[in-house]
């Protein structure tokens, strides 16, 4: 290792001195990708915050209305009769992922439901609104799929999207007698919590007992009063799970920034203690080659 | 011994009155004495203690009228209107009070979807037509 060349000094390159410690450069390279790294997870953070800011806004007027819509269901009491086999899922979710559980968490509830109502005998198909949904549950739950909607989470969603899913599910063909939809309610800047809301068919409703004491009640006011709902209901658990990823999205960016930091204080300390070693290296085979030859 | 006047027995004469488009929300359980809409079954006028009904709203003007007495007009495109023990929802399409409104381009509205309805292709944008008509129609009616 130290060359006893007779009167040449033998000039050993630095970057010779792999063991099994990183180099300089390695350390470096690692350095950089991970600052930058950062750089992209506070800016995500940035845009979730901002696009949190105008959902939770927008989420107190639609909070009012959601409620105010479901009335009915609430104060009437509908009780869905016992043999009646089809049940609908509909998952609400979004197409894009770096948002924490929220998908899964979705998918999850999607799962047992579907487990404890085949058990039940009953018929199950499952609606995603969100990319990822489907491909959480595609591989398992394939034949339960009826829909999925793409294009979800990129704009903050209207009740007009609400309604275009609301006449698909519609005009699916299903005839569903209930049905479910499976959202992310918000609760605060840190929580959120799978909730389930469920709404009926138009036969189930009409054929509720309670449903007698409304006056003025004929088919197509009932009709137009469940398509109302329906885009209602989904319009509602949009609004709730857009604020919820958005919030979860910003708390999943910070933890990535933080611990990029962390990386990067571990990493700069590894440096400098490398880079000395290196100094301290030259040093000594310098003056051990002086000593040798002087 | 102190005599005093026995309390008015507490009638429902209040009706907690919720109203809200998708965007935004008028009346959060608020108490209000009457509520004027207009229905595919008719126009209604529905005070505190009304029988519970369920009613699909057409295109027109919703007239609310405060404790005190005022009255606000709202123009309502659709929505559907529940009303069960003395509450009242009124979750509405779309939402616009009197000044957000201009009679000159509700009337252009009306020609254009004359037009539409006159040159349209098929069972569906027909209906689609008529509807826009019937709201376009009743839009210059309130304002006028």
């Amino acid at each position: 290792m130290f060359s006893r060349g007779a009167a040449v000094l033998v000039y050993q390159p630095q970057w010779g001195q792999v063991r099994n410690m990183a180099t300089l450069k390695d350390i470096t390279r690692r350095l950089k990708s991970i600052k930058n790294i950062q750089k992209i997870t506070k800016s995500m953070k940035m845009v979730a915050a901002a696009k949190y800011a105008r959902a939770e806004r927008e989420l107190k007027p639609a909070r009012v209305y959601g409620v105010g819509a479901l009335a009915l269901y609430e104060k009437a009491e509908i009780k869905v009769p016992e043999d009646k086999k089809k049940h609908l899922i509909i998952g609400v979710s979004s197409d894009r992922g770096l948002c924490g559980a929220i998908h899964t968490s979705v998918a999850k509830a999607i799962k047992t439901e579907i487990s404890t109502l085949s058990d039940a005998g009953k018929d199950v198909m499952v609606v995603g609104v969100g990319d990822k949904l489907r491909g959480l549950l595609q591989r398992t739950h394939n034949k339960h799929f009826l829909v999925t909607f793409k294009e979800v989470g990129r704009k903050p969603p209207s009740f007009g999207d609400a309604s275009v899913v609301a006449l698909e599910l519609l005009n699916s063909g299903y005839e569903f007698d209930e049905g479910s939809v499976i959202y992310n309610r918000f609760r605060s800047v840190i929580s959120y919590k799978t909730d389930e809301k469920p709404f009926y068919s138009l036969d189930t409703v009409s054929g509720a007992e309670s449903i007698s004491i409304y006056d003025d009640i004929d088919a197509d006011v009932l009709r137009n009063y469940q398509e109302f709902t329906l885009a209602n209901i989904l319009f509602y658990s949009l609004k709730e799970s857009t604020t919820s990823e958005q919030s979860a999205r910003m708390t999943a960016m910070d933890n990535a920034s933080k611990n990029a930091s962390e990386i990067i204080d571990k990493l700069t300390l590894t440096f400098n203690r490398t880079r000395q070693a290196v100094i301290t290296k030259e040093l000594i085979e310098i003056i051990s080659g002086a000593a040798a030859l002087g | 011994m102190v005599r005093s006047y026995a309390e008015a027995a507490t009638s429902p004469a209040q009706m907690s009155f919720t109203f809200a488009s998708p965007t935004q929300v008028l009346y959060n359980r608020a108490t209000v004495k009457q509520v004027d809409v207009l229905t595919l079954s008719g126009s209604f006028r529905i005070l505190a203690a009304h029988v519970p009904t369920l009613q699909v709203l057409k295109p027109g003007v919703v007239t609310v009228f405060a404790e005190d007495g005022t009255a606000t007009r709202y123009f309502v495109s659709s929505g559907s209107n529940i009303n069960a023990d003395s509450s009242m929802q009124l979750p509405a399409e779309e939402v616009a009070t009197s000044d957000m409104l201009d009679l000159a381009t509700a009337k252009s509205n009306v020609n254009k979807a004359l037009s539409h309805l006159a040159a349209a292709p098929d069972e569906t944008a027909k209906v689609e037509a008529q509807i826009n008509v019937e709201a376009s129609e009743a839009l210059v009616k309130a304002l006028e």
